[in-house]
């Protein structure tokens, strides 16, 4: 149920905008996220995105993953 | 993202010092508390990972599992005794009650239609001259947008709220200590809406670690080993793993419009009895939008009864970490996920369901 699919945002046309989940376009609900524009990544539930998905944020978890090895 | 062989390695990695800092301690309950955590879990045999004095329980984490048969014979009342298009989510459609689901219902003729979003809800109802009643289920990932929906002022557009909030259901279990858990898998999404400052005061009052994860195989294997390490190490930690999609606020504007729509109630969860604070109650200003308030006049009537096909179901024990799907006497003979019985069963984010599908034995 708390599932939620990160999708690219294709266009936006304010309160909505089409997001590109690997090839299946959707029309989604985006005023819950701040300043949502093309190119970027959404986390989508229920037809309205929850989030962005921050890029240098899942490096952080790559890096904590790097950690396990040189502890 | 991470590489496959590169993810591989990790998840081995961390399996063999799980196993190490697991060598010679006695047993440790971990909790998750999201189906979609249960099913990553079981599809990738990820128990079969950890060692025997490890245990990675499954909590309540499906919403359409925890809502009592008392709201689900609710909506069938109003279906029947109002002229109304209802609407609902996939998943809730399938839930019986003696046998009886929204399915069933719709096979008869009623108005019953099946959305992705509560936004194609309000479609049908710009369209429609009918009420249009959703049936709004979900923890706080999905709240905000049945109160956007509802903000949206669609005047023949309703809600059937059988929405609850999730936080207050892990004090719940904390304080009914039963299954002694020494850990928690926090829900990812959730934590996405409510952000990681909404666990800190379980943190302080009962010092459980906790990790927000996310849901692939290392996503949950890195938990599960920082949560071990903060349990030998005497440390009372609240880490955020998931940082790609959750922030320490959480979503702030997600929280306003929710808790603009939404009070809190004391609402019954199956499985875990009344929840202090835990319903998701629509605010008397937007009663108008409130299925409740609107069609007053046919709950009068209504009196709920126990489902006598149930009787034998554990699905509160499975919610509660109690008992595993395969301890209970119905599971894979009189209930299956063709022909469920309980709605841990019903649900994909079921524990009983995903042990179905991929064959799990063991927590």
């Amino acid at each position: 149920m708390c599932l939620a699919i990160p999708g690219v945002v294709e266009t936006v046309e304010y309160p909505f905008a089409i997001v590109n989940f690997s090839g299946t376009k959707k029309r989604v609900r985006i005023d819950l996220v701040d300043d949502v524009k093309p190119g970027e990544y959404v986390l989508v539930h229920v037809g309205f995105a929850i989030q962005k998905v921050d890029k240098e944020e899942a490096k952080k978890l790559e890096e904590m993953l790097a950690e396990i090895f040189v502890e | 993202m991470i590489s496959l062989e590169k993810a591989k390695a990790g998840i081995k990695e961390l399996a063999l010092r799980i196993k190490k800092e697991m060598e010679g301690e006695g047993e440790v309950r971990l909790m998750h508390l999201c189906g979609t955590h249960e099913d990553t879990i079981t599809r990738f045999s990820l128990r079969s990972l950890l060692p025997d004095n490890l245990k990675l329980l499954s909590g309540p984490g499906c919403p359409v599992c925890i809502i009592p048969d008392v709201d689900l014979q609710m909506v069938f009342h109003l279906i029947k005794n109002a002229e109304i298009t209802f609407t609902t989510f996939g998943d809730m459609a399938r839930v019986p009650f003696e046998g009886k689901s929204l399915f069933y219902y719709r096979s008869k003729g009623y108005d019953i239609r099946v959305v992705y979003s509560i936004f194609d809800s309000i479609e049908i109802a710009k369209r429609s001259e009918k009420p249009v009643v959703h049936f709004g289920i979900g923890f706080e990932t999905t709240m905000p947008s049945t109160a956007l929906a509802i903000l949206d002022g669609v005047n023949n557009f309703h809600v059937f709220s059988s929405h609850r909030f999730f936080i207050p259901a892990m004090e719940h279990l904390l304080s009914l200590g039963e299954v002694g858990i020494n850990g928690f898998i926090d829900p990812g999404h959730v934590s996405t809406i409510v952000g990681v400052k909404a666990y800190e005061h379980l943190m302080e009052k009962y010092g459980v670690p906790q990790v927000i994860a996310g849901f692939e195989p290392y996503d949950v294997m890195l938990a599960v080993y920082h949560i071990i390490k903060a349990i030998k190490n005497g440390e009372r930690v609240l880490l955020n793993e998931y940082t790609r999609a959750v922030k320490y606020g959480g979503n702030v504007k997600a929280q306003k419009v929710m808790d603009e729509v939404f009070d809190r109630q004391d609402w019954e969860w199956r499985g875990l009895g009344v929840v202090p604070t835990s319903g998701g109650v629509i605010r008397k200003k937007y009663e108008e939008y409130d299925a409740m308030m609107v069609f007053e006049d046919v709950f009068r009537n209504f009196e709920p009864k126990e489902d006598a096909r149930k009787k034998a179901c554990r699905c509160g024990e499975v919610l509660r970490g109690i008992i595993v799907p395969s301890n209970c006497p119905l599971f894979m003979r009189a209930c299956t996920p063709k022909d469920p019985i309980g709605p841990c069963m019903v649900s994909f984010e079921g524990t009983c369901n995903i042990w179905a599908r991929y064959g799990g034995s063991r927590v």
